[in-house]
């Protein structure tokens, strides 16, 4: 697994319950280190039992804990950057769900070896729309859940997320947007700040 | 200028719903009349210029053509014709600008005009930041905001991997001094000596080389037990760091064998005066769990200045003569190295251990 992946886990936890309780994750998850290098790859399943050994010790069921990871990554000023990235999607939460197919394209234009799951965005009459996900990494979904609701958010949109299970293999997300200009949303300039 | 006005208003109609089609793909193209000034823009040409006028001011006042040269006047532009323009804003900011030119087919805007689009080209990163521009500013076929996207992500991955990169080159530093250090004194190794003596050579600076071999360590290893032997070792590392200069080698090349490579001395009564003060501490006697140890050492030394072309296999070798000369005429002494030291056959075969009663 990308160490990216590994490393917005640890980030998330890091920032939302302390240091403290991520070192716990990591001994009881068995892994000889506490930190992971962003740009390294790892064994596919250290993803996982950092995840089981997180559920455990925050006694929360892991997927709840993947949707806060979603919304972090959009929220938090920490990972500014990967909102900017994302917000580059579109200039509308319209526009940026239509561009959610191509959202595993452009992660690999910037990172080549990192592979995020598939997304397919279907449209079910006006304002209705399901996202498909399938990939390697089981409940990625959930994710992408957290992640949505939180860029409506940054968009000013009013969407309605919900995680449907699996089915066919692919996990599926219903969106169901309620207004589209709800609120201000946050501002993106294209200009990256001072360099 | 009236003529090219009257020409506008006579193709008015066909002329404004090209117009409006133009904005939408190409939102930074101008249109120029037969006298060269421009009677249309797109509108993210207009932001470019914000307070200027643009419509009705000659194309050459608003940019400079750096190629192809000409005189900016219209027949100097038809001549570039379909061919690619590299422009500059003639403004604060002094953007660069791409841009390409097609004469006006009659009908289709002012007879004898002509329509340049323009492109930011690579200046598009500072463009987006010196006129503020937003992605409604570009066409949607434009891949300027894919451009922006990937250097943004572009520099983002480059300072993670920089990141690593220090944090790698920090742990290769730590291993290389790891490779260097004996980790039972924190003395250098062999191998920092060889390192140390190839550049001293190949700088062709003096130094002066002790061989120093410890006596009767033997009896605290027997006596004391391995860790009594580890313990003065460690004492023996410290008296030898702390008699010799901070530039200074101290290395520990063997059990209880010691190389110290002392930089720019070539006067033999210091080396005599250093190597007799360091045999005299370490002949003190030394505490270790309740025990008392007296060992005391011996040694042999060569000065660079002494060989002509200094051969460190030769030095080493003179070094370790006059160490056993030491040795044998009852240890506990310095010997600097003299051609009439010989090094006697029987230490081959008696082995230095018992000639120098380790």
């Amino acid at each position: 697994m990308h160490g990216l992946i590994n490393r917005a886990i640890e980030r998330f936890v890091r920032d939302t319950y302390g240091r403290d309780v991520w070192g716990a994750v990591m001994r009881d998850a068995g892994l000889e280190f506490t930190e992971f290098e962003p740009m390294l790859n790892y064994e596919r399943d250290y993803t996982r039992r950092v995840l089981d050994a997180l559920a455990a010790n925050l006694n929360r069921p892991s997927t709840d804990t993947l949707e806060d990871i979603g919304t972090y990554l959009v929220s938090h000023p920490k990972v500014e950057a990967l909102r900017r990235l994302l917000r580059f999607g579109g200039p509308t939460f319209t526009e940026f769900l239509h561009s959610l197919d191509d959202l595993p394209a452009r992660a690999r234009l910037a990172v080549p070896d990192l592979h995020l799951p598939d997304l397919e965005l279907h449209e079910h009459g006006a304002d209705a729309y399901s996202v498909r996900c399938r990939g390697e990494v089981p409940d990625f979904g959930h994710v992408i859940v957290g992640l949505l609701r939180a860029l409506a958010d940054d968009y000013g949109a009013l969407a309605l997320l919900e995680h449907k299970g699996i089915r066919d293999g692919c996990e599926i997300i219903d969106v169901r947007l309620l207004a589209t200009e709800h609120a201000c949303g946050r501002t993106f300039d294209l200009a990256a700040r001072a360099v | 200028m009236s003529e090219g006005r009257a020409t506008l208003e006579q193709h008015s109609a066909s002329g404004d719903s090209f117009a409006a089609m133009m904005d939408v793909l190409c939102p930074m193209h101008v249109v120029l009349g037969d006298t060269g000034h421009v009677t249309h823009a797109g509108p993210t040409l207009l932001k470019l210029f914000a307070d200027v006028p643009v419509i009705g001011a000659r194309f050459a006042e608003l940019f400079e053509v750096k190629r192809p040269r000409g005189d900016g006047s219209m027949a100097a532009l038809m001549g570039a014709a379909g061919g690619k323009m590299h422009l500059r804003i003639r403004s604060r900011a002094r953007t660069d600008l791409k841009g390409v030119l097609v004469p006006l087919p009659p009908g289709w805007g002012p007879n004898g005009g002509a329509l340049i689009n323009l492109s930011f080209g690579i200046s598009v990163v500072t463009a987006v930041r010196d006129f503020e521009l937003t992605g409604t500013d570009f066409a949607a076929t434009d891949l300027a905001i894919e451009m922006l996207y990937l250097v943004e992500a572009k520099t983002a991955a480059m300072e993670a991997s920089r990141k690593l990169n220090l944090r790698l080159q920090g742990a290769m530093i730590a291993a290389e001094e790891q490779a260097y250090t004996d980790t039972l004194t924190g003395l250098r190794n062999r191998r920092a000596l060889d390192y140390v003596l190839a550049r001293l050579v190949e700088a062709e600076q003096d130094f002066a080389l002790i061989h120093i071999d410890l006596d009767f360590f033997k009896a605290v290893n027997d006596t004391g037990g391995h860790a009594a032997g580890d313990h003065v070792l460690r004492e023996v590392a410290r008296i030898m760091v702390e008699e010799t200069r901070s530039d200074d080698t101290v290395a520990r090349v063997g059990g209880d064998e010691f190389v110290l490579v002392l930089e720019r001395l070539i006067d033999p009564k210091r080396v005599s005066d250093i190597a007799t003060r360091m045999i005299t501490r370490l002949s003190q006697p030394l505490r270790f769990a309740g025990q008392v140890f007296h060992i005391s050492a011996s040694a042999g030394s060569v000065l660079s200045c002494d060989y002509a072309k200094p051969d460190l296999g030769q030095m080493m070798q003179e070094a370790d003569t006059a160490l056993y000369t030491a040795k044998h005429r009852g240890r506990a002494r310095h010997i600097p190295f003299s051609r009439d030291l010989k090094m006697p056959d029987a230490k081959q075969s008696q082995g230095s251990d018992t000639a120098g009663g380790r």
